[in-house]
Formats: structure tokens, C-alpha cells, sequence
């Protein structure tokens, strides 16, 4: 594992740096699909959607739930902007069941189209944190 | 002269004033604290996002978006970023100046969006047209407040009513330094030249970037998280500026109480030793006048 391929990831939210070591490879939602990065991926800057974000170095894994924010890819270095960012521990259980059932709730009643785009949005966002949560539990 | 009950009367007023500016002092100054790391670990984001933006724009040359190229309305919109409470110095009214001082933007084709209630207060005063009033944000800005903020500029800026979108508020450079700053948050202007040495660096990893979706998609949806980011540093730093300034005006004032309370002790000394000579000698003239 010594001569394992690293690279560098940083996860940066608007409240702090979340996340800054070296990995050996991460993988998240895009709006284009799933993607994993392993080290000299080609550049690319790509929007992130919201998912499960795992980070594997060695023989570790973490996750994180990421909403909503963008990446770019360089070729010996991560950048992750995410607006929001969470590890398992810090996901508040009720407050996400709380948030898909008002999501769904706005979902049924069917509003305008513009409250649709973002009831979808807050949903999946839910869903995310309780796949996320749940697991660990 | 002044009696010696008014001139007490006056230094206890003065001396509970002195009081209270001293505990408002410590206040701002825990505040700051907390409002200064938010800020600085705030920070990595935007000049991040900044970078990232600025990286897109200057390789995408020449093309036509809405928030580049800006539209036909004559309109100005302005988030003016002050605080609720008073007492802070200048530093409400350095912010409101900017915007009344300037010939750009006069009332009749301004639109206002209040952050604090002093400046949403004034404009309203001067007959601007207030739009929106955020007041409540600025006690403990979230990222989702600036996010609610820039979604409603946007739309109303997609929807024509108004052309260009400013962004007033206090840039927090030190605990001292305060500077009021008119941000133009859209049209975007890509700034060319300004940071000839980094983008040299830069250049390999310009060319080479690929975009998915798009350049012109991508920034599509990246130029609202953009104006969301700067709202937010904007919020963070102007929370952290009005601690600063509120606590230097406040270590001010405490400091010109303890200068009114040393006059006062002296003068009402002086009163006291002049009272004291007055009775001496009429109970002396009383008693020779007896003999």
C-alpha cells in the first residue's frame, strides 16, 4: 500500500474545510451520473448532485452526504465545492424525515412548476441525508 | 457655578453611561471573536469559487450569456448590507453613503434589498423603493439565507426588471479596518489583468480543463452559487465589521466617560472646597460679630 497512487481532496463548505488529505480515490453524484476519480484523472469541472460522497484511501472508507455544489478535477488535486456537506454522525435524523415528508407534501399538492423543481431538489436532498444516516446507525 | 448636587447628579448619569458602553464593548468584543474565525474559515470557499469562475470565464471568451452580457432595463438593483442596532459609529452610515452619494443611483431607478434594518429604515426615509427586507438574517447569517437572497435578485433580474445588480456592504479587513465596499455582483465583468502572474501558472491547466455539461451550461448553473458565495462572504464579513466597529466606537465613548467623570470629580472637589470656605467664613464673621 506504501507506493499506492495518491492524490489530493479537499471538500470545502461555505461554513469551513470539510474535508483536506490525500486519497486514493473518491467517487460521488453528478448531474451527468455517478463518477469515481481515481489519481490522474484528466481535468474536468463538473456540478455535483445530491449523493453519497465516498472517499477511500487505503484500506479506509468514509462517506458523507454532499448537496448540491460543484467539482473540479485536476490532475493531482481534487476540489469539491459543496454547499452543504455532512458526515453520518453529524445528520440530523428527524430533521431530514421531517424535510421529506414536507418535500412530499409539496410534491402532491402540485403548486406551480417553479416550487416542483425545488421540492424535487429538497426531497432528494432528504433522502440522501436518511440513506446516509440510516446506514450508520 | 454649577451646585455641587447638579454637577453629582451629572457624573452619576455620566458614570452609568460609561457603564453600559463598557459592557456593550466586551459584547461586540466576544462577537467578534466568534464573527471573525466564521469569517476567515468562511474564506477558502470563495476564493475558491472566485478562482473557479474567474478560470471558466476568461477560456469561454465570446460567448453570450444573460449574466455576462446584462440586459435592457435601466434599473439598478442593490443589496445593501447593514446592521439592525445602532451605536456603531459610522459604520451604518458609510454603507447608506455609498449608495446616496452616488449619481448612479437615485431613487426613482433604484430597487433596494435590505439587509439590517438601519439601512432599510433610511432608504425607506429617502423614498427609495424597498424591494425586500432581509433584516433578520444579519443577527447569525446561514448559508441558506444568502442562498434565499440571491435566488430572489436573480429572478427578478432574469425577469428584466432591472439591469445590473450591486452589492453594498463592509469588507472586514482587520479588527480595525473596516472598508464600505459597491460590489457589482451581475453583469459579471471578468476582470482581465488583474492577476497576471497567476493565470500565467495557470495556463497549462486552462487548456487542458474539460467542462461536463458544457462551459456555457455549467456556468449557467454555477454563476447562481457564485452570487449566492459572495452574498454569503459578504453577510459574514459585515456581521464581523459591525462587531468591529461597535466595539471601537463603544471603547471610545468609555474612554470620553472616564474623561467627563474626571472633569466632574475635579469640578465637584472644587465645589465642595468652595462650599466648605463659604460656610468657614460666615460662621467666623457670625461668631466676631457676637463678640
Amino acid at each position: 500500500m506504501a507506493d499506492e497512487k495518491m492524490f489530493r481532496l479537499r471538500v470545502i463548505s461555505p461554513e469551513r474545510v470539510f474535508y483536506e488529505d490525500d486519497v486514493a480515490m473518491v467517487e460521488l453524484n453528478t448531474t451527468e451520473g455517478e463518477i469515481g476519480v481515481l489519481p490522474e484523472h484528466i481535468p474536468l469541472t463538473t456540478i455535483v448532485a445530491p449523493g453519497v460522497l465516498r472517499i477511500m484511501k487505503g484500506e479506509e472508507t468514509r462517506e458523507a452526504a454532499v448537496l448540491s455544489g460543484f467539482m473540479e478535477i485536476k490532475k493531482d488535486a481534487v476540489t469539491i465545492l459543496a454547499e452543504s456537506c455532512e458526515w453520518p454522525e453529524e445528520i440530523d435524523l428527524n430533521r431530514a424525515k421531517e424535510a421529506q415528508i414536507r418535500a412530499e407534501r409539496r410534491i402532491k399538492s402540485g403548486n406551480e412548476e417553479v416550487n416542483l423543481v425545488r421540492a424535487e431538489a429538497a426531497l432528494k436532498r432528504a433522502l440522501t441525508r436518511i440513506g446516509l444516516a440510516e446506514k450508520y446507525m | 457655578m454649577a451646585t455641587m448636587r447638579d454637577i453629582k447628579r451629572r457624573k452619576e448619569s455620566v458614570s452609568s453611561t460609561g457603564q453600559i458602553t463598557k459592557a456593550m464593548k466586551l459584547v461586540a468584543t466576544v462577537k467578534l471573536q466568534k464573527a471573525k474565525s466564521r469569517a476567515e474559515s468562511s474564506k477558502p470557499y470563495f476564493d475558491q469559487m472566485y478562482k473557479t469562475v474567474s478560470d471558466i470565464l476568461s477560456k469561454s471568451s465570446g460567448i453570450s450569456h444573460p449574466y455576462l452580457t446584462g440586459n435592457d432595463s435601466k434599473k439598478k438593483a442593490v443589496i445593501v448590507i447593514t446592521s439592525s442596532r445602532g451605536l456603531a459609529g459610522g459604520y451604518n452610515a458609510n454603507v447608506i453613503k455609498l449608495i446616496t452619494k452616488d449619481d448612479r443611483f437615485d431613487a426613482d431607478n433604484t430597487v433596494i434589498f435590505a439587509v439590517g434594518k438601519k439601512g432599510a429604515t433610511t432608504f425607506n426615509r429617502l423614498g427609495y423603493d424597498i424591494k425586500k427586507d432581509y433584516s433578520e438574517v444579519i443577527n447569525d447569517p446561514l448559508f441558506s439565507d444568502a442562498m434565499e437572497i440571491g435566488r430572489e435578485v436573480l429572478k427578478g433580474y432574469e425577469d428584466g426588471e432591472y439591469g445590473e445588480i450591486y452589492l453594498a456592504y463592509t469588507v472586514f479587513k482587520n479588527t480595525v479596518t473596516h472598508i464600505p465596499t459597491l460590489l457589482k455582483l451581475v453583469p459579471i465583468v471578468s476582470e482581465e489583468g488583474e492577476s497576471e502572474s497567476e493565470s500565467e501558472a495557470d495556463t497549462e491547466s486552462l487548456t487542458l480543463m474539460n467542462y461536463e455539461p458544457e462551459a456555457e451550461e455549467t456556468l449557467d448553473m454555477l454563476i447562481p452559487k457564485y452570487v449566492n458565495s459572495i452574498i454569503f462572504g459578504a453577510l459574514v464579513q459585515a456581521v464581523a465589521s459591525e462587531n468591529g466597529a461597535r466595539m471601537q466606537a463603544m471603547d471610545s465613548a468609555t474612554n470620553n466617560a472616564e474623561e467627563m467623570i474626571a472633569d466632574l470629580t475635579l469640578k465637584y472637589n472644587r465645589a465642595r472646597q468652595s462650599a466648605i470656605t463659604q460656610e468657614l467664613t460666615e460662621i467666623i464673621a457670625g461668631s466676631a460679630a457676637v463678640e
